[in-house]
């Protein structure tokens, strides 16, 4: 063999580089399609239905001049796809339109919720895998004994119970009983003790079903894995089966971990919505019930706009990771 | 594992056996108000107690268990009905602008979760089970299709699909023939589990009033109504809830059994 | 000296017993064939000595590796011994590697999990192993992942990681029967070297005889669990002692006798077949780079006749095969059947003259059907006769089952007998050529000695013309009397098939054949 790299060494690199660069791109092409058809299927369920949306939005007995006034701010002289580009433009601009019940910029309102919502999802994301991560090595590690089963027997409840009934438990038992936590309410972030205490059960409460399927997910993953020939190879070495199991079986246990992670993310937004309302927070999901029983369809849109560009862009950095995880790049299709 | 069929089977089957019987019976009248009676624990005559209308807890359960139940089977079947023959046309038309587009149509519709769809409907029109049964069926459709999609594929590399094809047999005509019956289990499987999910989605959307409005009962409604009087009374919101949680339970058992019990692997064991 | 002794070896897993008083010895640098068919327990013995039974699995009886009883260490202990003192590779390279974890790192790992090496360290003697293995610095890079390596620079890699820390015994288990000859004598070769150079004793695992004939100082034959015969190589080719042994023989030299008839008129004619697959572009601007999977094929199969098609894998036989059955369109050139046009559109009732039977006994028919629905099947090309239910009876009598075995499901049958209707599938609309896909390749080798006598005496009695596609040269070589060698899309060579195999032309050829493990002539002769 010549000194010197060998061309084609050097000719798969560039290749496999090539490639990812492509897989990129791709995902971006369809990361924007996707918000763009997303704006539209949710613009036109809300504004392109029969009927007047400012005579619904008004009720019945609404005066002619608050609806010629409502009709004008919400542009419904025009036609509706100048409709619909004038909200996307807005959108894409930061300027979501003005709340017709709250009478200020939808995006401030926006804005203030997320800083609650955020936060929540985040902690009852962080939650849920610090839960399922030792769960799910465990149960896989002790395959078919006691843990396993009683690890097992605890997710198929974790799953079965819904997230807002296990709320009102924990507010019945840890905040009016026993008081160790606010039983609802925000208090701000100006305090930020404070403000991690009311948001500690409702994180409980959205993360214990999350990590139930995640553990489950986790554990016949890594069981899979286990049979695969490479763990044999790993055994063969030398290495002892707590080892083989982290650091050859988990890392490629991921991968279908890491989807599940992309697809709860939906979950745990709706999820945060309905658990928003058990404890009284201040989140989009309080926002968006209030704008549903007030009818201001212009909440509304925005509101599931930023939900539905959220559980997309999550797909989107799922899919990175997937290249980041695994060196072969597996394309989906 | 035997133990799970029979214990989800039996859950699963006093939900269904509930919810039909209250078609023809109740042991009380679930409109008929008592405010005398309101917040009594169970007795005797009303076994699971009554609520804050005086209403008997136990009849509303059975009544709820019917919507529960129709709600997600409709929308399971509408999931099944839809994502099932997209997934195998996808599959057989591998790698072309149709199962590609088939694939991103799924993606989109799941950035769309069921309760995002609800809000969505009853911005427009208003809230109701209807809405809940479609909402939670669209959000069903691209389940199945991808899984159909992925057995579907695995089993199009196998050697009697070719040997179907060298027979003359069309795409359409293999995969009614050769694919479907063999992911069959899948579906099934699939199925109970969808089936679980969709009863706590419908109790989830009326708990938050997205679905089912009164006068029909629901089990995601009693708990809302129970969540202001919970350190009152607390069995008003523990019954419901764990109607939910044992219903659930037995389907997912079911789902679990199911799949061993289908597993072609196990059952060459006993043939 | 003796490194290695079992003595009286049981193993059971749940109520059967897997190995029944199994004893072997093995000296310092010696190399043991463990040969037998599939399920005969070789696997079990190499895992029993590896304590990498399953847990479930009961075990009796000694296992001495120098002075030590394997049988009676922890599992800490074990964890020591293995990949240390002794060490072993598995069959399947593309799935034995890590797939997250680069070669380097995968080869480092052993030294560093037994030395305690710093990583620096470990990767620098990882360099030299792949080195020694064949797998030299510019060109492979510890930086590689095994996807970007082929089947057989994979096994290359296990062997590196086998052979680092330089084992008294190293165990492989049917390690070159996944990969294409030449690749096959290039691993077998290293594994010789290494044996002889490391004074390393290795037990050769293989269900293939002549791949033993050409390797071991001694052989043992196992069947159901048990050893019926050791002897030095020499000595069991020669004289072996043990029926088995001799059936085992017998079987893998057969000869089915041969259908030898005029030339008839061509049943099947390829014409300049070309097939071009369109790669992903390099970058997005440049055209999309094309691959002949097939060039310029041309041939013909005459009615009665067989003809060999052999080549190794990704040579493009595969994708020829899918044009030939009218699956694929051809981009350049024409096949036709009886003068008919083969392409995916064809009418039904012309596809009929041709069948084909596959490798995969166990994926080829749907597990959900009955045998007879499963071989009625192709009767979808013709219109089903009234009489179907009887010309399924009597295509499973003629490939050797019971009409009564239509009634039952795919799984109730050994792989031979589904071998055995898929040629009664193939039979049934009476075809004048069945096309064989490695149809031999996965059976063991007395099985596959009765389905090639089977195929044989089919072929006397309906004219049949067969094209039998395989990368076992030895059993194109016993079964056709034409030949085509195919390599890079290409036929290569084409010629009267022994005339082919003794005195081949091209060098591609020449060098498949030299690969090809075979048992000396001069062994077979009684001694």
């Amino acid at each position: 063999m010549s000194a010197g790299i060998c061309p084609l060494t050097v000719r798969r690199r560039r290749q496999t580089l090539a490639l990812m660069r492509r897989y990129l791109i791709r995902r971006l092409i369809v990361l924007l399609a996707s918000l763009w058809v997303a704006s539209a299927v949710i613009f036109t369920l809300v504004e392109g239905v029969p009927g007047d949306p400012a005579s619904f939005m008004l009720g019945v007995n609404a005066a002619p001049d608050t609806l010629a006034a409502l009709r004008a701010q919400m542009g419904l002289d025009q036609p509706f796809v100048w409709r619909y580009l004038h909200w996307l433009g807005g959108l894409l601009s930061g300027d979501f339109g003005t709340s017709f019940t709250y009478k200020v910029p939808v995006a401030g309102l926006i804005g203030a919720r997320l800083a609650v919502s955020l936060p929540l999802a985040g902690i009852a994301l962080c939650l849920s895998v610090a839960l399922a991560l030792p769960m799910g090595l465990l149960a896989a590690a002790r395959r078919a004994r006691l843990s396993d089963g009683a690890v097992m027997a605890g997710t198929q409840l974790g799953i079965a119970v819904p997230n807002f009934w296990f709320a009102m438990l924990l507010v019945v038992l840890l905040a009016v009983r026993w008081q160790w936590f606010p039983a609802g309410g925000f208090p701000g972030w100006s305090d930020p003790l404070m403000a991690l205490r009311a948001l500690t059960l409702p994180a409980i409460a959205l993360a214990l079903p999350q990590a139930a399927i995640l553990t489950r997910v986790l554990r016949s993953a890594l069981i899979e894995t286990l049979g695969q020939d490479y763990i044999r190879t790993a055994r063969a070495k030398g290495l002892s089966r707590a080892r083989a199991l982290t650091r050859h079986a988990l890392r490629n246990a991921l991968i279908p971990v890491l989807t599940i992670l992309g697809l709860q993310f939906s979950f745990l937004l709706a999820g945060a919505i309905i658990i928003e309302n058990v404890f009284y927070l201040p989140g989009l999901g309080r926002l968006i019930f209030q704008a549903i029983t007030q009818r201001d369809l212009i909440v509304v849109e925005s509101v599931v706009m930023i939900l539905v560009f959220a559980v997309i862009v999550v797909n989107f950095l799922t899919d990175l990771a997937y290249a980041a995880v695994d060196p072969r790049l597996r394309r989906r299709t | 594992m035997k133990l799970s069929l029979i214990i989800g089977g039996v859950l699963s089957g006093a939900a269904l056996l509930a919810a039909l019987i209250s078609l023809v019976w109740t042991p009380y009248d679930v409109t008929a108000l008592h405010i005398a009676h309101k917040l009594q624990g169970p007795s005797a005559a009303h076994w699971l107690g009554t609520d804050h209308f005086g209403r008997d807890i136990a009849s509303m359960l059975m009544a709820g268990a019917r919507t529960s139940l129709a709600v997600a089977l409709v929308a399971v079947t509408i999931g099944m009905g839809l994502g099932v023959p997209l997934g195998l046309w996808a599959a057989a038309r591998r790698g072309s602008w149709l199962d590609e587009g088939i694939m991103r149509a799924n993606d989109l519709i799941f950035a769309f979760p069921s309760l995002v769809i609800a809000i969505l409907i009853t911005a427009t029109f208003g809230p109701s089970a209807t809405n809940a049964i479609i909402a939670i069926g669209i959000f069903n459709i691209p389940v199945f299709a991808r899984v159909t999609r992925a057995g579907a594929l695995s089993l199009w590399q196998l050697d009697y699909i070719r040997a179907a094809q060298v027979a003359g047999k069309g795409r359409a005509r293999i995969s009614g023939e050769h694919i479907l019956p063999n992911i069959a289990n899948l579906l099934i499987v699939q199925g109970t589990i969808q089936f679980s999910l969709g009863i706590l989605a419908e109790a989830g959307l009326s708990y938050v009033g997205l679905g089912a409005q009164p006068p029909t009962p629901s089990w995601g409604r009693m708990l809302a109504e129970a969540q202001t009087m919970v350190t009152l009374a607390p069995h008003v919101a523990i019954m419901p809830g764990l109607a939910i949680v044992l219903t659930v339970l037995g389907l997912n058992l079911l789902g679990d059994g199911l799949r061993d019990a289908l597993d072609p692997r196990l059952r060459g064991r006993l043939a | 000296m003796t490194l290695l002794a079992l003595d009286h070896l049981n193993v059971q897993i749940g109520k059967p017993a897997i190995l029944r008083d199994v004893s072997l010895t093995l000296s310092r640098g010696e190399i043991l064939g463990l040969v037998g068919e599939s399920g005969s327990g070789k696997s079990m013995t190499a895992l029993a000595i590896m304590g990498l039974l399953p847990d479930r699995a009961r075990i009796s009886g000694d296992i001495m590796l120098g002075g030590l009883n394997l049988r009676h260490r922890s599992e800490r202990e074990m964890c020591q011994l293995r990949g240390n003192a002794i060490s072993m590779i598995f069959q399947e390279p593309m799935s034995a590697l890590n797939p997250m974890m680069t070669i380097g790192d995968q080869v480092a790992e052993t030294l560093m999990l037994h030395r305690r090496m710093l990583r620096s360290e470990a990767r620098s003697i990882a360099r030299e192993k792949l080195d020694r293995v064949g797998l030299r610095a510019p060109r492979f890079p510890l930086t590689l992942y095994p996807h970007e390596l082929s089947g057989g620079q994979r096994q290359r890699v296990a062997i590196a990681m086998a052979i680092a820390l330089h084992p008294k015994l190293l165990i492989a288990d049917e390690p070159t029967t996944a990969l294409d000859v030449t690749t096959q004598a290039e691993v077998l070769n290293l594994l010789r070297d290494l044996a002889r150079e490391e004074g390393m004793a290795l037990i050769l695992i293989t269900h293939d005889l002549a791949v033993v004939a050409g390797m071991a100082d001694r052989v043992a034959v196992m069947q159901a669990g048990q050893i019926v015969e050791t002897a030095p190589t020499r000595t069991l080719f020669q004289r072996p002692v043990a029926p088995y042994t001799q059936a085992l023989l017998a079987a893998s030299t057969h000869q089915p006798s041969l259908a030898t008839r005029p030339r008839a008129k061509p049943l099947l004619q390829v014409d300049n077949a070309t097939r071009i697959y369109r790669l992903p572009r390099p970058s997005a601007l440049s055209p999309h780079p094309e691959l002949r999977a097939v060039d310029d094929v041309s041939f013909t199969i005459h009615a009665g006749e067989s003809l060999g098609l052999v080549g190794e894998s990704g040579c493009g036989k595969s994708t020829l095969t899918r044009s030939i059955l009218g699956l694929d369109a051809l981009q350049g050139g024409a096949i036709h059947l009886n003068g008919h046009p083969i392409n995916p559109a064809m009418p039904s009732p012309q596809r009929a003259d041709m069948q084909i039977v596959f490798q995969d006994p166990y994926g080829s028919f749907n597990p959900r059907q009955k045998v007879e629905r499963l071989v009625a099947e192709p009767f979808h090309l013709t219109g089903r006769p009234a009489d179907w239910r009887d010309r399924v009876a009597e295509a499973l009598r003629e490939v050797g089952l019971s009409p009564d075995d239509k009634n039952r499901f795919i799984h109730e049958f050994s792989g031979g007998q589904r071998q055995r209707i898929a040629i009664a599938r193939a039979l049934i609309i009476r075809p004048k050529l069945i096309v064989l896909d490695e149809a031999v390749s996965a059976l063991d080798v007395q099985v596959r000695a009765q389905v090639l006598d089977l195929l044989s005496a089919l072929q006397a009695t309906h004219n049949l013309a067969y094209l039998f596609i395989s990368h076992d040269l030895s059993v194109v070589r016993a079964v056709t009397s034409r030949c085509l060698v195919m390599s890079a899309g290409r036929i290569v060579e084409e010629g009267p098939t022994e005339a082919l195999f003794t005195a081949p032309q091209n060098a591609y050829t020449q060098s498949l054949i030299a690969a090809t493990p075979r048992i000396p002539q001069h062994w077979k002769e009684p001694a």
